[in-house]
């Protein structure tokens, strides 16, 4: 099914105009609200009025993360605080996080293109959407949530974690989609199992799955264990938050709403914009928002573009699965995790230098995470108690921050495996 | 005071022999040696004659160790010899970490080694009772 005929199926020349339209508009907005534009725009001489068509958006500067987080909390926003009525915010690979602000049009939008996913999944109005992405700063809960509510469903605002209440939901509400992350999808297949669900006894259908990469593998996983039909979703809070691409029935790459997005591929190492079907990382401007539009902002995801038609009848061009990152950001249990956080972190326990890694692994479906620190001098102390407690505090110190429990392991120096001097940070033995 | 070594070690196959092999290849002499460990890690504690040269050596291999002060205590080798300097100490509030016995191989008392939160304290408090603490010099000779 198709939310919005109207603007899912546009002829391409009409949202050509649109998009054209809407740039402009947008950077009329931050060259006269946001001073970081307004100073980047004048460094290079681009004058707004140049920019006549989507072609010309090549001329403009990119945005990335640190921009954010250099601007915090509110200083990339481009409309007086008045007009924000909602604040989310991700990880950022030191202790700022970064921000975004939404006014009352961007909820809306937002709601609109999350409707526009969902019902691309399968949902309808007659239906209960069990939401168990978190609810919170993070972008997932609400995003989904918004969306379920602008198509009529049922929503059941449960958010993330504790599976078995989630599948007592499922049985007791008759859940027909599931919102989640691909890996708490197949964990809570396993809980099934244990507490002797069958999943073919349950209502459920449809499983609209993202904030992590996940393939196909898993895909056909989690469709044959919980008897569904599954579907990725694309999102970044910098961008708006889950629902800015979404796969349709033909699960052949992730409709972007272009109506509201304009997509580019760039090559990473020389920043030129590569032809559609090459692989790099995906740049995205916003052409609506009005709480933090951003120009050519560099999501560090790679993937490649497709403007060819789909069968489906949508216009919008796709991205492929995005399966990589230009940075070294980790996604775990769908939390975005980088490794200089944990520095950071081992840092203020006193160590100047620390070595450290990370160990990622999939264990029952379920992302692992281990540190492994080795003891220095500073570290060191004669005493097991205290060094049993400095593991507890390490391992708490990261679950206060990224929310997610960690096993903290002390390790002799010189043991963790260097290259070219310098400490291998990450081991990811997930198979994606 | 006398000079512990404590040293970091992971639990992992031969790393102990790889300690004490470096020991040997230095001629460094174990006076008294314990090991406290957990699940993934192993705190080894030992006295050596010349703890100054050995913690150097130790720390050259690449471990992490560092020096504590512990007290060398005489305890006379009958029931209740630990248990009466356990009272002192028990008494004057001071905590003690951990202990362990002297590896000797002749007379009639027991030489202990007692990691306290007050090792001054404890040690001018044994020395009151007649307690015979032994200096750092004695311990490395033995």
């Amino acid at each position: 099914m198709i939310w919005n005929r109207a603007r899912e199926c546009m002829d391409r020349p009409q949202l050509g105009q649109l998009q054209t339209e809407r740039l402009r508009n947008m950077l009329g907005s931050v060259y006269k609200n946001v001073p970081f534009y307004r100073e980047k725009f004048q460094q290079r001489d681009i004058e707004i009025c140049d920019i006549r068509t989507t072609e010309d958006i090549g001329h403009l500067p990119f945005t990335v993360k640190q921009d954010l987080r250099d601007n915090y909390p509110f200083d990339m926003f481009a409309v007086p605080m008045s007009e924000i009525v909602r604040i989310h915010a991700s990880s950022g690979t030191t202790g700022k996080p970064s921000v975004v602000g939404y006014t009352q049009k961007d909820i809306a939008t937002w709601s609109e293109l999350m409707a526009r996913t969902l019902v691309s999944a399968g949902a309808h109005r007659n239906m209960v959407v069990q939401v168990a992405f978190g609810y919170g700063l993070f972008t997932g809960g609400l995003g989904v949530h918004y969306g379920a509510e602008r198509i009529g469903a049922s929503v059941v605002p449960v958010s993330g974690g504790n599976s078995k209440r989630q599948i007592m939901l499922m049985q007791d509400f008759g859940t027909e989609l599931l919102c989640c992350t691909p890996s708490y999808a197949l964990y809570l297949a396993e809980t099934m199992a244990e507490v002797g669900v069958d999943p073919g006894d349950l209502n459920l259908k449809y499983g609209v799955f993202g904030a992590e990469p996940w393939t196909n593998a898993m895909r056909r996983e989690i469709e044959a264990k919980l008897g569904i039909r599954a579907t990725d979703i694309y999102g970044l809070s910098e961008i708006m938050g889950p629902g800015v691409a979404y796969e349709c029935e033909f699960k052949n790459g992730l409709h972007i709403a272009e109506d509201h997005f304009i997509a580019e591929v760039i090559d990473p190492e020389t920043l030129e914009v590569l032809p559609a079907g090459e692989k790099g990382e995906l740049v995205i401007t916003t052409i609506t928002k009005e709480g933090i539009p951003l120009v050519r902002y560099r999501t560090r995801d790679i993937t490649a573009l497709d403007p060819s038609p789909c069968p489906c009848g949508r216009t919008h061009a796709r991205i492929g699965k995005v399966l990589g990152r230009t940075d070294d950001m980790l996604i775990i249990r769908g939390v975005n995790v980088f490794p200089s956080q944990i520095e950071t972190l081992l840092v203020e326990f006193g160590e100047l230098e620390p070595h450290y890694q990370i160990i990622v692994d999939r264990v029952g479906n379920l992302d692992s995470l281990e540190i492994r620190v080795e003891v220095s001098d500073a570290l060191f102390s004669d005493e097991v108690r205290r060094l049993e407690d400095l593991q507890k505090l390490i391992a708490r110190e990261i679950h206060s921050r990224l929310g997610l429990s960690a096993r903290v392991k002390l390790v002799e120096p010189r043991t963790i495996e260097r290259s070219e001097g310098k400490a291998k940070r990450v081991i990811d033995k997930r198979v994606l | 005071m006398v000079k512990q070594i404590s040293v970091f070690i992971e639990n992992r196959k031969g790393r102990l022999a790889e300690l004490t092999g470096l020991l040997r290849q230095h001629g460094i002499d174990l006076k008294a040696l314990s090991i406290a460990d957990t699940t993934n890690f192993g705190i080894l504690r030992c006295i050596v004659d010349d703890p100054d040269q050995a913690i150097g050596v130790i720390r050259e291999a690449g471990f992490t160790a560092n020096l504590t002060e512990v007290l060398a205590i005489e305890v006379p080798d009958v029931p209740g010899g630990l248990a009466g300097i356990l009272d002192l100490l028990a008494e004057a509030d001071i905590s003690v970490e951990y202990l362990y016995s002297f590896v000797r191989t002749h007379g009639k008392s027991a030489l202990i080694l007692f990691r306290v939160e007050a090792t001054e304290k404890a040690r001018q408090l044994l020395l009151s009772r007649d307690v015979n603490v032994l200096t750092a010099q004695q311990v490395y000779e033995l």
